[in-house]
């Protein structure tokens, strides 16, 4: 059974004239063991998109299930724990907690949902992003790229069913930018389902299926399902 | 760049027979751009009319070549000497999409698309063999290609976006051109 389904998704923000169609009837499902990155212009519905994937935002018609279960039919506190315990997320403005240590935003999840030794799971979290000794300092002492990796080690650490990422890697170098992306074909790899925005087309090639968005839309969609032998390896 | 000195690379490792250039030219250019025995033996003629490599004594029914001191001076030269954009082969897909635009009855936004589904499709075939082990080298052009593959699919993002504000001029008729007598 796929992990995520969108079935005839419209999402339309605001009213009367100033009303804005940001998606347009979107359908898409992804199964577990797939990552499926969504590209497209500034303003064409993807961060709406992955809102409405993790629960944060709702349909104005359509209907978004998760592991079958359509989101509108839970009530807010089950809705708060699903989102906990197996949505990692990543936001396109990181949202770490400034009064929070690295190693405390981390694992904040596991905390929350009372899992023991959290604090030895967030070192290792942070250490697979390359942020090993960084445990104990605040978002304001570390870097862009430095904030965005612990945000990301954020959304991976745990069991998670789902991970929803918007450009987890707009702030980092090409190479640190590689290290995520493997980072999060092993999770999906291992089980999990992800949702990536980018407009980054070498992280979007990760991904298992490449959603190509305009103004709301899928116009078009890049699978590897079909490989073509363009090449062998020596 | 030229197989003749791809050759005098390889040789410059210690001399080998034409079987063996052939292989390792393969696996060094990580199979992207396979030649022939007979393109390497045509090169190795060339090459050894210029003084620039030299036939070594038969052993075994195979006659290995070794780089001469010029052939080497040549290899200098060459790492020394940058590519120029010039020297590259022209871009066929840029070439397309110009005539796509000025040709009556093409549906420009469909040839972009279809276009950027398949280098995508491409790139993401690139990046799978990422996964696969490799050796430094052969990662390299790997990833030469793929840096490649994302400059078409921005270029052609950029061409859709274009589009979307293009207003066509009228492109003069066949028949308005005037035929030189
Ligand atoms: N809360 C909101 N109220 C009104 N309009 C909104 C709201 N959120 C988004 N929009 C509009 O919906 C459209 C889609 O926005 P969205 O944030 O999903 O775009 P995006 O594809 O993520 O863009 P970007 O690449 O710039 O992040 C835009 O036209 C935007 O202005
Ligand atoms: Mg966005």
């Amino acid at each position: 059974m796929s992990v995520l389904e969108l079935r005839d998704v419209h999402r339309i923000h605001g009213a009367g004239e100033t009303a804005v169609n940001a998606l347009n009837g979107i359908s898409l499902t992804v199964a577990p063991g797939e990552l499926v990155a969504v590209m497209g212009p500034s303003g064409s519905g993807k961060s709406t998109l992955l809102n409405l994937c993790g629960g944060l935002d709702s349909p104005t018609s359509g209907q978004v299930l998760v592991d079958g279960t359509s989101l509108q039919s839970l009530s807010r506190k089950q809705l708060a724990a699903w989102r906990r315990k197996r949505i990692g997320y990543v936001f396109q403005n990181l949202n770490l907690i400034a009064s929070l240590t690295a190693a405390e935003n981390v694992a904040l999840p596991l905390d929350l949902d009372g899992v023991r030794k959290s604090r030895r799971q967030a070192e290792i979290a942070l250490s697979e992003v390359d942020l090993d000794g960084y445990a104990d300092r605040f978002p304001d002492e570390m870097s862009g790229g430095q904030q965005q990796r612990v945000a990301i080690a954020r959304a991976l650490i745990g069991e998670r069913r789902l991970v929803l990422a918007d450009e987890p890697t707009g702030a980092l170098d090409s190479r640190t930018g590689e290290t995520v992306l493997r980072l999060l074909r092993s999770k999906v790899d291992a089980g999990a389902a992800a949702v990536l925005v980018t407009h980054d087309a070498r992280h979007a090639a990760w991904a298992d299926r490449v959603v190509f968005l305009r103004d709301g839309a899928v116009v078009d969609v890049s699978s590897r399902d079909q490989p073509e032998e363009l090449l062998s390896t020596p | 760049m030229s197989v003749k000195h791809g050759l005098l690379a390889l040789l410059e490792r210690g001399p080998m027979y034409g079987y063996q250039l052939r292989v390792a030219f393969d696996s060094a250019t990580g199979g992207t751009w396979p030649l022939n025995i007979g393109q390497v033996y045509t090169t190795l003629s060339r090459l050894e009319r210029d003084d620039l490599v030299a036939a070594l004594p038969e052993n075994e029914g195979q006659r290995p070549y070794e780089i001469t001191p010029g052939g080497r001076d040549e290899l200098r030269k060459w790492f020394a000497t940058p590519v120029q954009r010039g020297d590259r082969p022209r871009d066929e897909v840029a070439i397309k999409l110009a005539l796509a635009i000025t040709t009556p009855g093409v549906d420009v936004a469909k040839v972009v698309m279809t276009q950027r589904t398949a280098t995508m499709r491409t790139l993401q075939e690139y990046t799978r063999l990422k996964t696969q082990p490799g050796d430094l080298p052969w990662l390299l052009v790997l990833d030469a290609m793929i840096f490649q593959a994302e400059a078409e699919l921005r270029w052609l993002d950029h061409c859709e976006a274009s589009l979307l504000r293009y207003e066509p001029r009228p492109v003069p008729a066949a028949t308005d051109v005037e035929v030189p007598r």
